[in-house]
Formats: structure tokens, C-alpha cells, sequence
């Protein structure tokens, strides 16, 4: 294994010495197959997302719309397990970009949360995006993830209240995830007037960098959320476009890029 | 709906010992809090007390029966079997009390829409007859097995002005159409509330919906004092989520000497790995926001249960039980499809009474501890629903009418 991999908070004090957000990306593992998926990973490092968020498929994914549901779905009815995920993570970190997993939580309990993380750790990973818990949850999560450095990214959502924002913020290491919408993953048509108060609610208590996730599908709204956000979060898009695509993965990998390049350059434009 | 606080409570944050709390995005928690708040105020609140039990007697049916079923009794040689008889509430079933008392709180709150999971179709169809009663607009997902399953039942919740979603995803069963109704809520949970069906998922929803079928418990306690003058040996019920066995066991929990018997499906057998019993069979976990008893793989997915009965057919169960479990309180115990069936049978033949699959796994198990009591024991069973919606299915099983 490579040891320990770079840390979030780098990506972000990079982009931000460049005054610019980060472009925050993310794909499940093992879609559509496990070394389909570092390869369509590896696109989006070259392309230009300077985090990389790697997603654990889970049988009950109630954060997802239907672009994510499908991909997990495929990736699990082909058999992926958490060890591919370790895997993928491991490859992905190898290119130096802070490399994180997205996860539904009962995975992680399951195959033992200490373990996962040091297994985390000696993949290269970053840290934990942790959907379906919260700070208050009581688990082991907060512990093992200090034991080892690594980034803690709980969610902050329009309905929290200040008091849950700080308690959430004090709780994260790395970069804290506002939820922009009500809703689930999924690209939108036009960008949320709850994300920015959010941020803004946010800033006020942590000097912690805040990406902004759910719904950015293009440069221009890129461009809007990198306004007033430290990162924009990327998703149901970047899946959005290898579902397009199935029948022809180099097509597939080709608009991932292109997606890839014109939200970067939203990031740069704001 | 009364009774002192027990030690088989949860804490403030929803624990019933290591099981329980609150697994949920942060979008949901501000209405979690925001529910736990009103369902706190409610119970602490004659009026909504008192406004909830003339519902459920004036329209629901409720006090339900308790029946001295002498002729199952003599026919078994064995205890006396007491029946308390939810089979005759409103609806035909205990899920009644739970959606009553959710809509009533739901009015309370000002909100005007609700929306609910439903497997077999039952907590739908009382989902939308609360609706109905009191004039909410309802949505009803349910997995698109289940709509093709269970037609009439679709049929039924759109007579009664209820939308049904058909779920797609996963294994487009129950469980997808609790993971569905979580997503319609996290997008409209200004103007709406979810009506849990059963004892399970984040706080406050396993204790409120005890609150709201204790009274199963809390009646019966007193119906078979005054028939025989005693507390019973045993009181049974099955256990899908665990709402009918909650509102059943809450009132006895206190009582030491009274067995407390959770019957699970057992399915093909949990040996088979086709069943149902996740207490039995399965091993702690999170799904549905607590953690709990679940039936799950090496990687923590979920695994699809299996049981005859669709209202038991779910890979988790309620916190409380996981935690009555675990203390020794309550033992829960698989019954097979066959071992129901053939109670079922037994009860229609000797008693006249057709009662629902899932009420028949609480029936199987507690013919078994009849016996082994004799005669001079006394059991309380709860038949939780009747049997109209299983005729499908009994007419496959026994090959009826053929
Ligand atoms: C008659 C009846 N009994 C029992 C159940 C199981 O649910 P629970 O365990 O919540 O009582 C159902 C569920 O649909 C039901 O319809």
C-alpha cells in the first residue's frame, strides 16, 4: 500500500491562493466496472477536479437521486465490494489528487470503523463524506478518523439551524459539505437560491473551506456557486455522461473530460 | 396511551440502550426535532389525548375485543388462548391506531400533505383512510413488486384519493419504498409529514408509534384481568417492524412474571437464508436511520428478506425490540410459512376467525408455549389484523377452490 495520501485542505489552499474554487469530483467505484471506474476517476484528475470523491455503492442509498441510484446499482449487481473501493481509492491517490469516499454509513460499521480507516489510510485516502450521519450520531466515526488524520466532511443542509452549523463545523476536518437544495443528488437546471445564505451561514462560524454539492452540471453554474463557495461539488453530471455513453466507453471518458475541463474552467471564472 | 415511564424507554436522543438513535442526513433533522417536539407536546396534552381516543373509538372501533377462544384452547389441550382482536378495528388491522394518531399529530403541526411506505399495502391503505379522515393529500410509495402483488390493495388507496408511486429501484420492495418516501420528504418536508408505519426507523419515530398503539397493550392488560383475575403467563405477538408487538408488550413490560414472545418469519427457515427474522437470523446494523437488528451481507447491503406474509417481509426491525432482546426481556423466536399457514388454518376451522398471515406466525408460536404450559396457563395473543387481504394468497398455499 502507498501510505498516507494527500489531505484536502492542500487542494483547497491551492485553488484558493489561485482565487478560484476547487472542482470537486465525483463518481461510484466499481461503475461501470472496477477498472472502468479508475479509469474514468484518472480522467477526471487529468481533466482538472482538484479532489477526487470516490462513492461506495450501497443497497439503500436514500441521499440519491435516480442518475447516482443507477450507476451504484450496476456497480453492485456486478459484484463491486468494499475492497475495490479501498482499490480504487489507492489508485486514485496515486496521482497526488486528495482522494475521498463518499459513503453511506452502514458499510463502514460493518466492516469495522477502526479498520476502515486505517485500511483508508494506507490506501492514500483523504477522509470520509459521511451522508447519512451526523456528528450527533454516536459513532465510532469522529475517533478513528483522528487516529489517523483523516479528513472528516459532515453535511450542512438549508434547514440546519446556526446552532447545528456549529456544532457540525467543529465537528469536520478538511472542507465542510453544504447541501445547496431540499432534495436529493441530481443535475439541475438552474442553481439553488438556498445555497448561498447556506454558505454564508457556514462562513460565519468556521474558517473551514466550504464546498457546495447537489445539482452543478455546467460550467455556468460552476462559475455561480465558485462566486460565493470555496468548491463546487460535482456528481450526478460526470455519471450523467458515462450513462449516455454505455455502449461506448471512449466516447464516455471523452465528454467526462470535456465536462470536466468546461466546469474547471468555471471554477477559474467566477 | 398512559402508564409510567419504563426503563425500557429510550433516552432523550432515541437509544434503547446501544440501539436506536438517529442515522439520517442533516437535512432531515431539523423535522425529526421539529416531530419529536410535537409528539412530546401532544402526549403531554389532555385535550390531544382525549381527541385521539374518541377517534379511534368512534370511528375506528377501538377498544378492540379480547376473545376467550375456547374451542382453539380445548382443541390444542393445552393453555387457555386469549385473543385480543385488532382484526376487527377499522381497516381490518392495529395499523389503524398508529396512522390516526401520526395524521392527528400531523394536523397539529399544520401540515398538509403526508406521505407513507407501504408493503403488502395495509399501512398504505390506513395511511390513506387517515388521510381521507382528515382531509390531507396522500402519497403512498410502494415497491413495483408489491403494486402488481397487491392490486387491490392499489385500488383501495385510490378510491380513496390517495396518489400510489410505483418504486422502481433496488428490489423495488418494501425497503426501496421507505428509501423513496425519504427522499420525496427531504425535498418537502415544509409541508409534509411522513407517516412511519411501523416502530422502527430514526427517533422519535420508534417511540411515537409505540405511543400511538400502546393502547393495544394498555386494553387488553385490563380486559384480561377482568375476564380471568390474573395476569396472563404469555403474551405474544409477531414482529415485521414491530409496531403491533410494541403496542402489545409496552403494557406488560414492567410485569416480570409476564413472558413477553416476539414471533418473526422464519420463512422457508432461517437455516434456508429465505426468511424474514432478523433478530433470529441477522446481526446489528443501520438501516432506516437506526441502528438495530438488520439482515445484511459481509459488505453491510442490505439482504432481501422472505416470508409469506408481505407485512413481515422487512431485512430490519424496531430498536426497542433489538433492545428487549438483547436485555432478555423479550425473546424472539422464527415461525415458517408453513408453521403460520397451518395456524391460520386451525384458527379459521375452530373459531370461525380468518385472521391475517402475519397474526398467524404470532398464533403458531404461541400454540407452542400453550402446550408446554397445559392447561391452568394463560396467553395473550395479539391478532393484529384479519385476513381478507391474504385470500391470494391462501388460495395458492391451500389450493383452494379448485
Ligand atoms: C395485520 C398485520 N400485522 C402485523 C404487521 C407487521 O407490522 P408490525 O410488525 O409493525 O406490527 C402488518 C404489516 O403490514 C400487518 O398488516
Amino acid at each position: 500500500m502507498s501510505g498516507p495520501g494527500a489531505r484536502t485542505a492542500a487542494a483547497f489552499a491551492r485553488a484558493a491562493d489561485e482565487q478560484r474554487a476547487a472542482l470537486v469530483g465525483y463518481l461510484p467505484a466499481g461503475f461501470p466496472d472496477v477498472e472502468g471506474g479508475i479509469e474514468a476517476i484518472k480522467v477526471l484528475v487529468d481533466a482538472g477536479c482538484d479532489v477526487i470523491e470516490v462513492g461506495l455503492p450501497y443497497s439503500d442509498p436514500v441521499m440519491d437521486g435516480p442518475t447516482i441510484q443507477a450507476a451504484a446499482q450496476q456497480a453492485l449487481d456486478r459484484g463491486v465490494r468494499v475492497s475495490d473501493v479501498l482499490r480504487t481509492v489507492e489508485a486514485v491517490a496515486a496521482t497526488g489528487t486528495p482522494t475521498v469516499v463518499m459513503t453511506y454509513w452502514n458499510p463502514i460499521e460493518r466492516y469495522g470503523v477502526a479498520r476502515f480507516a486505517a485500511d483508508l489510510d494506507a490506501a492514500g485516502g483523504a477522509g470520509l463524506i459521511t451522508p447519512d450521519i451526523t456528528p450527533d450520531s454516536r459513532t465510532e466515526w469522529p475517533v478513528a478518523a483522528d487516529a489517523h488524520d483523516l479528513d472528516k466532511v459532515f453535511l450542512v443542509a438549508p434547514s440546519s439551524t446556526d446552532a447545528r452549523i456549529a456544532m457540525t463545523t467543529q465537528a469536520c476536518r478538511g472542507f465542510v459539505y453544504a447541501t445547496a437544495v431540499m432534495g436529493v443528488t441530481g443535475a439541475r437546471a438552474t442553481t439553488s437560491e438556498l445555497a448561498g445564505p447556506l454558505v454564508k451561514r457556514t462562513k460565519a462560524v468556521t474558517d473551514l473551506p466550504v464546498a457546495v454539492g447537489l445539482g452543478v452540471s455546467n460550467g455556468g453554474q460552476a462559475a455561480e456557486v465558485a462566486s460565493y463557495a470555496d468548491g463546487v461539488i460535482v456528481g450526478s453530471a460526470f455519471v450523467r455522461a458515462l450513462l449516455d455513453h454505455a455502449d461506448d466507453r471512449v466516447a464516455g471518458l471523452r465528454a467526462l473530460a470535456a465536462l470536466t475541463a468546461d466546469l474547471a474552467d468555471g471554477v477559474r471564472r467566477a | 396511551m398512559s402508564g409510567p415511564a419504563s426503563v425500557w424507554n429510550a433516552d432523550e436522543q432515541g437509544w434503547f440502550g446501544e440501539f436506536g438513535g438517529r442515522f439520517m442526513p442533516e437535512a432531515l433533522v431539523a423535522a425529526l426535532d421539529e416531530l419529536t417536539v410535537a409528539w412530546q407536546g401532544a402526549m403531554a396534552d389532555q385535550a390531544f389525548r382525549a381527541e385521539f381516543d374518541t377517534i379511534l373509538r368512534e370511528y375506528a372501533g377501538v377498544p378492540s375485543l379480547l376473545y376467550d377462544a375456547v374451542r382453539l384452547s380445548e382443541h390444542l389441550g393445552g393453555a387457555r388462548i386469549l385473543l385480543k382482536r385488532e382484526d376487527l378495528n377499522h381497516t381490518g388491522a392495529h395499523k389503524i391506531r398508529n396512522v390516526l394518531g401520526q395524521a392527528l399529530l400531523t394536523r397539529r403541526m399544520g401540515k398538509t400533505r403526508v406521505i407513507a411506505e407501504t408493503g403488502a399495502g395495509q399501512h398504505g391503505v390506513a395511511s390513506a383512510t387517515a388521510a381521507a379522515y382528515f382531509g390531507l393529500e396522500c402519497t403512498v410509495y410502494m415497491g413495483s413488486v408489491d403494486t402488481k402483488r397487491q392490486a387491490l390493495n392499489v385500488a383501495r388507496m385510490e378510491l380513496l384519493g390517495a396518489k400510489v408511486v410505483p418504486v422502481d429501484s433496488g428490489s423495488a420492495t418494501l425497503k426501496d419504498a421507505i428509501n423513496e418516501a425519504l427522499r420525496d420528504w427531504v425535498a418537502s418536508v415544509d409541508y409534509t409529514a411522513y407517516l412511519f408505519g411501523t416502530a422502527a426507523g430514526p427517533h422519535p419515530f420508534p417511540s411515537m408509534v409505540r405511543d400511538f398503539t400502546r393502547g393495544i397493550g394498555d386494553e387488553a392488560r385490563a380486559q384480561v384481568l377482568e375476564l380471568t383475575g390474573r395476569l396472563p403467563d404469555v403474551v405474544a405477538a409477531c414482529v415485521g417492524g414491530g409496531s403491533n408487538a410494541i403496542g402489545m408488550f409496552t403494557a406488560f413490560l414492567d410485569d416480570l412474571d409476564v413472558r413477553i414472545l416476539g414471533f418473526e418469519a422464519g420463512g422457508d427457515g432461517v437455516e434456508t437464508g429465505r426468511h424474514a427474522a432478523t433478530i433470529a437470523g441477522g446481526d446489528s446494523g443501520v438501516l432506516h436511520g437506526a441502528r438495530t437488528f438488520i439482515l445484511q451481507d459481509d459488505d453491510g447491503q442490505t439482504i432481501e428478506s422472505h416470508s409469506i406474509s408481505a407485512g413481515l417481509d422487512y431485512p430490519g426491525v424496531g430498536p426497542q425490540h433489538a433492545h428487549l432482546a438483547k436485555s432478555g426481556r423479550g425473546e424472539y423466536l422464527p415461525v415458517t410459512d408453513r408453521q403460520a399457514m397451518d395456524a391460520l388454518a386451525l384458527l379459521a376451522r375452530t373459531e370461525g376467525i380468518i385472521c391475517a398471515i402475519e397474526s398467524a406466525h404470532a398464533l403458531a408460536g404461541a400454540f407452542d408455549v400453550a402446550r408446554d404450559l397445559g392447561p391452568g396457563g394463560l396467553v395473550l395473543v395479539n391478532l393484529s389484523g384479519r385476513g381478507d387481504k391474504d385470500m391470494e394468497t391462501a388460495i395458492d398455499w391451500f389450493g383452494l377452490g379448485r
